[in-house]
């Protein structure tokens, strides 16, 4: 992981300067002449840089015993693909791939991967860019719109992942043999 | 809603006629045939040999029994090409409408409600409505059908026949109505959980009338006149309504769900699941699911005194 908000975010013009762009995108402008000692060694070294040990934590037991409701659920599954290319999520996370936004299928959660961390994503929003909504969403839509998410990111059983979707997506079949991922 | 029922003989309008004429004639050859053949079944079991009659065929009875069936087989052949030509004789009879100028519709096929565009070369006298389809009387109509989902059907029995909506493909259909009236549509093709609950109206009307109802859809929404439509209003435009409907002349603008603009003049709520009156507007808004399961809206979680605001606001919108 190469940054995640205003403190430990790398800067990004220093990083493109240096051509490194790839993980910059989609994290902010910050004009600082160089970036961290550490974020330079890991790059000479290519390896990924960890600023912080900071761990998005569980929820509270009530959203966990919500969330345990979706998780296991096609039809609510399905239910967060409709949302969420019917709210334009797309817009920024292109089909789960990233784009203005952060990758949503692969196993870096910059945020937390745990059902309440990404239920507080979508409900709070997050700094630079994430909107919060809060009251646009009812509390159903958002454990939909959770249970999806996490799905594509590999954290659901195969056998509730929707089957088959209308856009064009980068992720395997989800009858394929892939291996589970391991989340960061 | 009209009490009455769907019907392909209660017909309306030209395409409809030339499909009950087709009706008749099927039914009355067979109704013939049917009628004779009971009745030489009749006459088979009515004369019985007679006990001095010979069981061994004889030549001549074998030439009398080939001439009949030969006869029959003729007949049968003769009575088919007749209903073939008949048959498509109708369906290209089905195009051949006066179509000068005709009015166009783009209706989308939803699970499970109808989207329905009224085009025009200005986008801005472009009407969005729902599942009722307002016509000019002794006016054809082109309807283009599409799909946004699975395939549906659109089907007017006193109207037209069938077409089909198929996601990605273009379909038409000329509809005309010959007299004024309301006539019951409906999805003809399974088209999932609600399938049964995707119904809709089309209520053919004077021109000038007709004229009339597009000019006034093509407004803008009322302003809420009471601090309860304001309350309403507020609801709608603060919540998860905006995220999926749209109210012309307010900043809701999403195409996911029907356009409300003027919910209040329609005569059915939810694809004509239920009458569009107050309590029933109310028990749809505050729980969809029990109206009609499996529908796509999702249960607003709002506060007793919001839904009544926001229900008083919908019903404000004519």
């Amino acid at each position: 992981m190469i940054g995640d908000d205003f403190y430990s975010s790398p800067p990004a013009r220093a990083l493109a300067a240096r051509g490194r762009t790839g993980n910059v995108c989609g994290y902010g402008d910050y004009a600082q002449d160089s970036p961290p000692a550490e974020i330079v060694r890991a790059d000479a070294a290519s390896r990924t840089a960890v600023l912080s040990e900071l761990r998005a934590g569980p929820g509270n037991p009530t959203e966990r015993k919500r969330a345990s409701l979706y998780d296991d659920n096609a039809w609510a599954v399905s239910e967060g693909q409709r949302w969420f290319q019917a709210f334009n999520c797309n817009g920024c996370h292109a089909n789960g791939g990233g784009c203005i936004g952060p990758a949503l299928m692969d196993d870096v959660w910059i945020y937390g991967f745990e059902p309440e961390n990404i239920r507080a994503t979508i409900i709070e929003g997050r700094p630079n860019g994430m909107p919060s909504f809060r009251g646009r969403v009812t509390e159903q839509q958002a454990w939909e719109f959770v249970a999806y998410v996490r799905s594509l990111g590999g954290l659901l059983r195969k056998d509730v992942e929707p089957g088959r979707s209308d856009s064009t997506n980068a992720r395997l079949a989800p009858q394929s043999l892939q291996k589970p991922r391991q989340s960061e | 809603m009209s009490e009455k029922l769907n019907s392909a003989l209660d017909t309306a309008g030209p395409q409809a006629g030339r499909i009950e004429d087709l009706w008749w004639l099927l039914f009355g050859f067979c109704a013939v045939v049917f009628v004779a053949v009971m009745a030489v079944l009749v006459a088979a079991l009515v004369r019985r040999r007679t006990p001095d009659e010979s069981m061994e065929p004889t030549y001549a009875g074998q030439r009398t029994a080939l001439r009949y069936v030969g006869a029959g087989v003729l007949a049968t052949g003769a009575i088919l090409l007749g209903f073939l030509i008949a048959s498509v004789t109708t369906d290209r009879g089905l195009d051949e409408i006066e179509t000068g100028g005709a009015r166009v519709l783009t209706i989308t096929g939803r699970q499970w409600w109808w989207e329905i565009r009224y085009e025009d070369a200005r986008p801005d006298r472009v009407v969005v409505t729902a599942n009722e389809i307002h016509v000019p009387v002794g006016q054809p109509v082109l309807l283009r059908l599409r799909a946004s989902d699975v395939i549906h059907s659109f089907w007017v029995p006193s109207l037209a026949g069938k077409r089909d909506l198929i996601p990605g493909r273009d379909t038409g259909l000329w509809i005309q109505a010959n007299r004024p009236g309301t006539f019951q549509g409906q999805c003809a093709e399974f088209c999932g959980y609600q399938h049964a609950h995707m119904r809709f109206l089309v209520i053919a009307q004077p021109p000038a009338e007709f004229d009339a109802w597009l000019e006034g859809q093509r407004a803008s929404a009322p302003e809420p006149a009471t601090d309860e439509e304001r309350r309403g209003r507020e609801v709608f435009l603060a919540g998860s309504c905006v995220m999926c409907h749209t109210i012309r002349g307010t900043a809701a603008g999403s195409i996911v769900g029907p356009d409300l603009t003027h919910l209040a003049s329609r005569q059915t709520i939810a694809a004509g699941a239920r009458p569009n009156t107050r309590d029933h507007l109310a028990a749809w808004v505050a729980d969809p699911q029990r109206t009609k399961p499996g529908a796509r809206m999702p249960v607003p979680e709002l506060p007793p005194a919001d839904l009544q605001a926001l229900v008083t606001y919908l019903r404000s919108l004519r």
